[in-house]
């Protein structure tokens, strides 16, 4: 009963008619979780995988990709190392994020949603991150930075781009 | 003795993992009966990182802004002497403290606990009276007993709509069907609040305790936590809250050994707003796209699986277990004729104290702004706020006697919605701020009812004409009819609500839409299109500017001021920005 973790999801997962919830386990139920996993293994939702998961679970083809396209998590295409999130929430907005993010896109030379030809940084945007008074603030990968100045930026972003650098020598 | 740092999401950003790191590495020069732990956010955001010192017999010391580089001094002086550091004390448990007003017009309920305990210790909460209401609702077993305690206290909903959980619990528990579910809804979605995310990184198994209550009264056995992707480190104390509720047998099959089954199960969401409305959220955890449904049925007559289900508040659940304990009264003591008990609020923006407070119902704006959070920063206007995000509007200055409850809100135009508050000063432009959330909505629209999604859209066009000072004669008139529409026809609370933030906005500050669109300025200097730029008279002519200028728009000789050639300026900003003298005027 507890599956609380997506690695616990099994695909293979057989599709019996579970009486006591009265679903399909397997079914619905667990696609969001599988494409959570998925995405964390791959870094986004690629067509194959949207295939595997209809050839497995039974679910059709139009409602997984029709998920998938629905939330903002899912991506389509892949993404680099690091993933910049800058947040546009509210405090944010009001404490300049426009110019994080405008200092962000000249610095890595990559528009909203792209990622740098070196694969190392993906930027997007979210609505809030819940540090709304550290605004603004941004996260890189699970890391959340807050009271920025667009000055500031090469010094957060630094030690993401060593990391490679040490790994790659 | 115990030194403890606040490690929720906004202390570790604000660099309290290194702190607590920088404690660890010198425990060896600390006596053995000192220790070092955890704790989560006592909600003075301003004042991160946090680390306290306290003593065995609960006297408390609380620091601010402690950077490793203070570490050493406070293990010298306080630990080691037992001398505090007076001017780095933020609040003592005696009552005193730089930050002493933050917290005197604090009621904690919801906040009981955060920043007291351990998160990740189930420990620390039941050494705190943790799970004993469960205990005790459990070996009365009168569910509609508990029922008619959570209507007596008045408790509302804190999701946004308030309302009374006693009476939807009392619904779901009619509502024919054997499998019933109670779903926890944690999405916060609202951009500019997070007080949910404090809760339940600060306090986890105070909401698990209160929907294992909820799951008792309604008759469930099965219970979802619904909880945005966005919040990390909320996810990882859930599960880990979870895990150690279960082996002690406080949620399970046989729980306190009565018998009772409940176990609860985590659902990440995956960046959908409009999955915080209930019956999206149902579609997102059956694996569909989150999209709202038209009501009746309700959840608690049909909701996850066709089933009654019960979907409340993080803020809702995390108060249930208090007023088990203590009673209906001690709650609806606090608070006005509709509203009672607290709210929690996250106070952000322009403001000079910006975190979470617990204030009691009936507390007026110009109490929580000024009184508890210190007024606005840098001394400037205060000018309105923004309250219950998307779905909610802008509430002026003039209006700061307004009270904190349901309705008085509702007056307003905006509503109390799940407690983001935002506050604005002087420098904030209210056409952007609508365009903003209409920025918002038109986006999280799901797109199932026209209205919303067409309708937001044709708003949003109409505000980006008027912040780029491109608005025509009629464009008010425009919105307001849009606006009606929108919110008569929309299918889910998102479309109904959406307009909120443009209709206040015009509401009380018409005189700048106006000036948007008639005189081409925005009175706030932040429409980018609306400003002219010139250089005044404090130039030295240091020529920082003119290399900033990507337009080439800025001449001058070394040592004498510039100008800037308005018919080459794009109003880029990067000579206010680089300019060192305020020599660069923006009107
Ligand atoms: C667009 C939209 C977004 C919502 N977002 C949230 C949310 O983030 N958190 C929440 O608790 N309720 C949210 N709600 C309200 C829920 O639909 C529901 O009323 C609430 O969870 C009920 O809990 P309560 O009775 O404890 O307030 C939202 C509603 C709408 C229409
Ligand atoms: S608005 Fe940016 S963190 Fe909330």
């Amino acid at each position: 009963m507890t599956s609380a973790a997506p690695g616990a999801h099994d695909v293979e997962a057989p599709r019996a008619y579970d009486f006591k919830n009265l679903h399909y386990k397997g079914a619905g139920g667990v696609l969001i979780p599988l494409l959570q996993k998925f995405q964390v293994q791959d870094g986004y939702i690629s067509r194959e995988r949207i295939a595997e998961i209809h050839r497995k679970t039974g679910v059709p083809l139009s409602q997984i990709f029709g998920v998938a396209t629905f939330y903002a998590q899912f991506r389509q295409h892949a993404v680099g190392r690091n993933i910049i999130k800058v947040c546009h929430g509210t405090a944010c907005h009001v404490a300049q994020a426009d110019g994080i993010s405008k200092a962000l896109k000249d610095q890595l030379r990559v528009g909203e949603g792209e990622t740098t030809p070196d694969r190392e940084f993906t930027l997007e945007t979210v609505a809030c991150l819940g540090c709304c008074s550290l605004a603004p603030v941004l996260m890189i990968n699970k890391d959340t930075h807050g009271n920025l100045k667009p000055a500031d930026l090469r010094k957060v972003l630094k030690p993401y781009r060593e990391q490679k650098t040490k790994a790659g020598s | 003795m115990r030194i403890l740092v606040g490690l929720g999401t906004c202390g570790v950003a604000a660099g309290a993992g290194a702190t607590y790191a920088a404690i660890l590495a010198r425990t060896g020069t600390l006596h053995g009966s000192c220790k070092v732990g955890k704790t989560g956010c006592v909600g003075m955001c301003y004042r991160e990182p946090l680390v306290e010192v306290r003593e065995n017999d609960g006297k408390r010391w609380q620091y601010g802004q402690m950077t490793p580089d203070r570490v050493d001094r406070l293990l010298e002086e306080h630990v080691g002497k037992g001398e505090p550091i007076e001017e780095w004390l933020v609040w003592t448990s005696d009552g005193k403290g730089q930050e002493k007003a933050f917290l005197d017009r604090q009621e904690r309920i919801v906040l009981r606990n955060c920043g007291v305990i351990d998160p990740e210790k189930i420990e620390e909460y039941l050494e705190v009276g943790g799970y004993q209401a469960l205990k005790r609702v459990l070996y009365q077993n009168d569910p509609d007993g508990l029922i008619n305690v959570i209507i007596e206290s008045g408790l509302r909903g804190r999701g946004g709509a308030g309302f009374l959980t006693g009476m939807k619990w009392r619904f779901t528990r009619l509502a024919p069907g054997k499998q019933k579910y109670v779903i926890c809804n944690a999405d916060e979605g609202d951009p500019g609040a997070f007080m949910d995310r404090s809760v339940l990184e600060s306090d986890p198994h105070s909401v698990l305790e209160g929907m294992a209550i909820g799951g008792h009264a309604i008759g469930s056995t099965q219970g979802y936590i619904y909880v945005r992707a966005e919040y990390p480190m909320a996810v990882e104390r859930l599960n880990i809250a979870v895990a150690q509720a279960e082996a002690r047998g406080l949620l399970g099959d046989d729980v306190f050994g009565t018998g009772f089954e409940f176990h609860v199960e985590l659902k990440e969401g995956a960046g959908a707003f409009v999955c915080g409305e209930e019956t999206a959220l149902i579609a997102s955890i059956e694996g569909r796209r989150g999209m709202p449904r038209m009501r009746p049925p309700f959840p608690a007559v049909k909701g996850l699986w066709e089933c009654p289900t019960n979907i409340n508040n993080v803020e809702t659940f995390a108060n249930v277990p208090w007023i088990v304990l203590n009673g209906a009264q001690a709650f609806n003591r606090l608070g006005t004729a509709n509203s009672k008990g607290t709210k929690v609020f996250a106070m952000a923006g322009k403001i000079r104290r910006g975190g979470l407070v617990e204030v009691p119902m009936g507390i007026s704006i110009r109490e929580i702004v000024h009184d508890v959070c210190g007024g606005i920063k840098e001394g400037r206007k205060f000018k309105a706020v923004q309250m219950g995000g998307p779905s909610g509007g802008c509430i002026p200055a003039e209006l700061e006697n307004t009270v904190i409850d349901y309705e008085s809100i509702n007056k307003t135009g905006a509503i109390m919605g799940s407690g983001g508050l935002v506050v604005l000063d002087e420098t904030t432009c209210m056409v952007d701020v609508a365009r903003f959330f209409l920025d918002f909505t038109q986006r999280e629209s799901c797109g199932k009812c026209t209205f919303c999604r067409v309708g937001t859209k044709r708003m949003l066009e109409v505000l980006v004409r008027i912040t780029e000072g491109k608005g025509k004669e009629g464009d008010i008139e425009r919105l307001e009819n849009l606006a009606s529409l929108v919110r008569n026809n929309s299918l889910c609370g998102l479309g109904q609500t959406a307009p909120n933030p443009v209709l206040t906005t015009l509401k009380y500050f018409r005189a700048e839409y106006e000036a948007h669109i008639s005189n081409r300025k925005c009175p706030a200097h932040q429409c980018q299109a609306l400003l002219t730029y010139t250089v005044n008279e404090k130039c030295n002519g240091c020529g920082v500017c003119g290399r900033a200028c990507a337009a080439k728009a800025i001449t001058g000789e070394k040592g004498k001021p510039h100008v800037i050639d308005h018919s080459l300026c794009t109003r880029c900003d990067e000579c206010y920005r680089a300019c060192r003298f305020e020599a660069i005027t923006r009107v």
